[in-house]
């Protein structure tokens, strides 16, 4: 049976119709409201949520076909299924509603069988659609998801200029060793919404999760003016936010965590790679492999984040670095000038 | 005219699919509405507004078919479809006596 919670938005200028089509949906379980013209439609539409537009043609100041136009050019209304309910004359108006986007097409008089058929496929339609939405906000930043919900989906990429972070828990194999398995993914579903917090919160998407190691880039798909200053602005909320966890697990009796971080700015290629089936939103390029290096090479440089001289640079002095000097890292045949930033020692 | 102005059929079921109650209260609605509709078109046709004479005569006959007012559905849709015509007058004379003729049957079937 209908959900009473499912909303339509009947849309017609002739009150006998909207009387009708208002009973026949109610009778079918449906809760509904009316609007006379497309323009009132258009505004209920913008300031209300509604599951299904049942939209008439033929109305004076704004026709089903303006209503269609304006729904299809509106990223947050293109998705909401239309049903056209009209007695206009002529095969190629129909033809047109289907171009325009709507969902299905029913001459008026509506049939019941039909129209109770129809409302529910469409409505079946938008929840999977629904679905799918949130999951790829689940699984996907919310800048992906937008950024794929505009562009759509293509594999390849495009060169950008942006700072990638890396990050890791410090001694995690061993910690997961000593502590139960329920225990481990409780720490981190925790460390995940702090670094997935501070990430989101300067303008970075995270494009990899791989145990305890996130990747974070800033500067694509949406570009940024300073993806450097950015990128360290997060890696400093990390800092505080772990700080303010480990003040938590020590009251606890439990040990404090410790992170890593390393960032490399400058050129890359960010994209979907994949196959058709399954892809993934990342960047490619050395700058990816430094950040990767750097953040390992904090181990030993016994400092909590290390930055590349690119982004060192980006940041104009705003924020204090110390030079570590030129180290030589794995896959890099030339020695990289690193630096340390504000660096929480022990 | 000896032929029914209402299709017997389409009203029954109407009336099945809605609700006699409701039915009632569609055809006061009709009743109460369409004189307007008809000045509509008639005010369109003068005012040589082709976009107003299609959207009333439309809107006549859409509501014409949900009562299953056949012969002023008819004629409703061949003012839809051609326009205002150089034989105005009669045409709409026509549509009128059509109108009187579905709505003292619909009046009827409410009362029936």
């Amino acid at each position: 049976m209908a959900d009473p919670g499912t909303r339509l938005l009947i849309v017609d200028d002739n009150k006998v119709n909207r009387l009708l089509l208002t009973r026949s949906v109610e009778l079918l379980g449906y809760s509904a409201t009316v609007a006379e013209n497309g323009r009132i439609a258009m505004e209920m539409l913008r300031n209300d949520r509604f599951d299904l537009l049942l939209l008439d043609i033929e109305m004076p100041e704004m026709d089903g076909f303006e209503v269609l136009q304006a729904l299809k050019e509106d990223t947050k209304l293109r998705d909401l299924p239309v049903i056209v309910t009209s007695s206009v004359e002529g095969l190629e108006n129909i033809v047109r509603c289907i171009e325009l986007g709507a969902e299905d097409y029913l001459s008026k008089p509506v049939n019941k069988t039909l129209l109770k058929a129809r409302l529910a496929s469409s409505l079946e339609k938008k929840r999977l659609r629904d679905l799918q939405k949130s999951l790829l906000d689940r699984f996907a930043t919310s800048e992906v998801a937008q950024d794929l919900q505009e562009s759509g989906f293509a594999l390849g990429g495009r060169r950008v200029e942006a700072s990638v972070l890396f990050c890791d828990i410090r001694g995690f194999t061993a910690m997961s060793e000593s502590q139960t398995p329920e225990e481990t993914i409780e720490l981190l579903n925790i460390y995940y919404t702090l670094m997935f917090e501070a990430i989101d919160s300067h303008g970075g998407i995270v494009t990899l999760m791989v145990g305890d190691g996130l990747m974070a880039i800033f500067g694509a798909p949406k570009p940024l003016p300073h993806p450097a200053r950015n990128a360290v602005a997060a890696a400093q909320d990390m800092r505080l936010m772990i700080s303010d966890f480990n003040s938590e697990r020590t009251a606890g009796g439990r040990s404090p965590i410790r992170i890593g971080i390393g960032i490399a700015t400058g050129q890359m290629v960010a994209g979907y790679a994949g196959t058709e089936q399954r892809a993934t939103y990342t960047c490619i390029g050395d700058k990816v492999n430094l950040a990767a290096r750097l953040e390992a090479h904090t181990k030993i440089a016994d400092c909590d984040l290390l930055v590349d001289g690119a982004t060192r640079d980006a940041l104009s002095g705003s924020i204090a670095t110390r030079p570590i000097g030129a180290v030589t890292l794995k896959g890099f045949s030339e020695p990289q000038d690193v630096h340390a930033i504000g660096d929480i020692p022990g | 005219m000896t032929t029914d102005p209402i299709d017997h059929a389409v009203y029954d079921e109407l009336a099945e699919a809605t609700g006699e109650d409701f039915v009632v209260e569609l055809v006061d609605t009709f009743l109460l509405e369409a004189p307007a509709m008809l000045d509509a078109l008639e005010a369109a046709a003068e005012a040589g507004d082709g976009d107003a004479y299609r959207r009333a005569a439309h809107s006549i006959k859409s509501n014409a078919q949900v009562f299953g007012a056949t012969e002023l559905a008819e004629l409703a849709k061949a003012r839809e479809l051609e326009g205002p015509s150089a034989e105005e007058a009669s045409r709409m004379a026509a549509l009128r006596a059509a109108f009187a003729r579905s709505a003292e049957a619909l009046k009827a079937l409410q009362n029936g």
